[in-house]
């Protein structure tokens, strides 16, 4: 079987991504990280709500946060776990020059690198938002969800992730090894200014064009509509959008980050191999 | 088509070094290779030989498309490597010796099989070589070991074995018996020569600084030092031009401040360099005539150094390099260690 170059970077560097990311353990534990792990960091976020508002659970403003939250999980695992790649292989494996020099496709590459980190991810959403079900009310009915808008929305949600993931991989191929955490560190900015966990009206009138700039900000939005539908709407961040706008909004946005991607990665290895970085250690 | 495998002309890299806090603005530059021309021949098994930090892992960087140059240009299984990177990368193959890259969490045959597929082998075809090649390098019981459990000496064979799997057209072999031991050097060595005596179309570009190992596996070697090729011939050749000199290796008491260039300074002696060994010191000398042995003894008398062993031999690559570059090689990298790095 003769595969396209693009086709075999993709899914060998899957593969590999998930022995990477699933052989560091017996089974067992690892199952049980991927579990405990957005348990735990759900539990903060859901204490923290608890002391705050004296337990208002029933608040529409629960489900946006603890909804929020938990689809969060994907923008640090797709756009770090592409990232990550890059430092993993120059400074971890001493590999990243023997990937370059083979005839692949280095964005596919990439990219495959990063689908293990969304796997894990969906469990942790999936236990996330289980709990939330079970234990928290969450007002989730499996029979009310727009499937459709759902899966679409995930869809060109999880590829704008890996375009915004692809830009940090350039430009991690660019910085030394102390800047290991770009992936979760931007990641972590984002945060605050995409309507996470707080509607965009708490921010500054000077920083929300921050988050209106955001895809993440509608795909959060559109996530929370198609699970819990007019709840999600309670808040006026973006209620003079329609579903459809919305998808409207986050397609060109994804469209813009896939072009600006495609530059970024053109122009940051053109330039680590004029600087010679492409197999640098930097033994920090 | 080209029936070279590799060409480069005038091919030049300089790194702009950036100073410490201090010194930020400050930029130097390091010529890390000067005007480079260079053929290697379908089949050859050509050798780089120098110091470290002589240019030759830059010129590999250069060839597998990983560095840019500065200046010139190159060519590698007849594409250029900076206009059409995609063409050569399917058709080499690349080792740097002394590292030891790899996933650690696969096995022998795993880490060896993925890189397969990234070249679109076909996986039974993939597998039936991993275990050919591990048994010519002595590694086919390991074949089920995470690679992390590998000792460096293995490792370093199982990315030599990398190299070799793709059956590329043209093979860089950076340093490949960089600390191996004797026996895996040799086991290395075969391997070399039977992939190329197997497919005369096969090339094989090998940086190395043991004399040894250039000697003897190398169709052709280029002498390289400060980024300058210096010579280039079959390493017969090289040597043919000091068989006319005279070449000696003294073994003496200790030197009480004599210094080679003052034997330099002799008419008839070419060159000398000097080993500090137990008790004394090693005098390697390259000499005119066989006469100019009396004037240096005579030296060596007035300065009260006694003489304990004395070897006339033929000449070696190391003799040649030192003929090419007044040091032995092994004091060019003692001189260029405070600055490396």
């Amino acid at each position: 079987m003769n595969r396209s170059e693009t086709t075999r970077s993709f899914t060998m560097a899957t593969w590999l991504g998930w022995q990477v990311e699933s052989n560091w353990t017996d089974p067992f534990l690892f199952a049980v990280y991927v579990i405990i792990k957005p348990l735990a960091s759900a539990a903060i976020l859901v204490v923290m709500y608890s002391i705050i508002t004296g337990g208002a659970y029933n608040s529409p403003l629960f489900p946006y946060i603890y909804l929020g939250n938990a689809f969060y999980t994907y923008v640090g695992a797709v756009m770090a776990g592409v990232s990550w790649a890059v430092i993993d292989d120059r400074e971890h494996y001493k590999t990243l020059k023997y990937m370059y020099i083979a005839p692949i496709n280095i964005p596919f590459y990439w990219l495959g690198r990063g689908v293990s980190r969304f796997l894990i991810g969906t469990v942790a959403v999936i236990v996330i938002l289980t709990a939330g079900v079970l234990f928290l009310n969450v007002p989730l009915d499996l029979t009310q969800v727009n499937w459709g808008l759902f899966f679409v929305s995930l869809v060109i949600g999880v590829t704008m992730l890996a375009m915004m993931g692809l830009i940090l991989a350039s430009i991690t191929l660019m910085v030394a090894h102390h800047f290991f955490l770009i992936g979760e560190a931007v990641a972590g900015a984002l945060y605050l200014f995409s309507g996470a966990i707080f509607p965009l009206e708490v921010l500054p009138a000077w920083l929300r064009p921050v988050g209106y700039a955001m895809p993440i900000t509608y795909w959060l939005e559109l996530m929370r509509r198609s699970l819990i539908g007019d709840v999600a709407q309670a808040f006026p961040t973006l209620a003079q959008y329609s579903n459809l706008q919305l998808l409207g909004i986050l397609l060109g946005l994804t469209v813009v980050f896939a072009i600006v991607s495609v530059f970024t990665f053109r122009w940051c290895d053109h330039r680590a191999r004029e600087l010679g970085l492409i197999d640098r250690v930097s033994n920090y | 088509m080209t029936h070279f495998a590799i060409e480069t002309k005038d091919l030049s890299r300089i790194y702009k070094i950036r100073g410490n806090k201090k010194e930020k603005q400050i930029r130097k530059e390091l010529v890390a290779l000067e005007n480079v021309t260079l053929t290697v021949e379908r089949g050859e098994l050509f050798g780089l030989l120098g110091p470290n930090g002589a240019g030759k892992t830059t010129l590999i960087k250069i060839l597998t498309t990983l560095l840019a140059p500065t200046s010139g240009w190159a060519r590698v299984a007849g594409y250029d490597v900076i206009q059409h990177p995609n063409l050569v990368r399917p058709r080499i193959n690349m080792v740097s010796g002394g590292e030891s890259s790899g996933y650690g969490l696969l096995t022998v045959r795993e880490n060896l099989w993925m890189f397969s597929q990234f070249y679109g082998m076909p996986s039974k075809e993939a597998n039936q070589r991993i275990v050919e090649l591990l048994k010519m390098v002595g590694l086919e019981d390991r074949i089920h070991t995470k690679s992390s459990d590998l000792s460096t000496g293995l490792r370093q064979k199982m990315n030599i074995v990398r190299g070799f799997l793709t059956d590329p057209e043209v093979l860089f072999l950076d340093e490949p018996t960089l600390g191996l031991d004797v026996g895996a050097a040799r086991d290395v060595r075969k391997l070399i020569r039977s992939w190329l005596e197997a497919d005369k179309s096969r090339t094989l570009l090998l940086t190395t600084h043991y004399m040894v190992e250039a000697e003897e596996l190398c169709d052709r070697v280029a002498i390289i030092n400060k980024g300058r090729v210096l010579a280039c011939d079959t390493p017969a050749n090289l040597k043919r031009n000091l068989q006319r000199d005279a070449i000696f290796e003294i073994e003496t008491s200790p030197l009480n401040g004599l210094t080679p260039q003052l034997l330099q300074n002799q008419p008839e002696v070419r060159k000398a360099a000097l080993t500090d060994i137990e008790g004394g010191a090693r005098l390697e000398l390259i000499l005119q005539e066989e006469a100019a042995l009396a004037s240096v003894i005579n030296i060596l008398t007035q300065k009260n150094v006694k003489v304990r062993r004395l070897t006339k031999r033929e000449p070696t690559l190391e003799d040649v390099f030192m003929d090419l570059v007044g040091q032995k090689m092994e004091d060019v990298e003692k001189e260029e260690a405070p600055h490396a790095g």
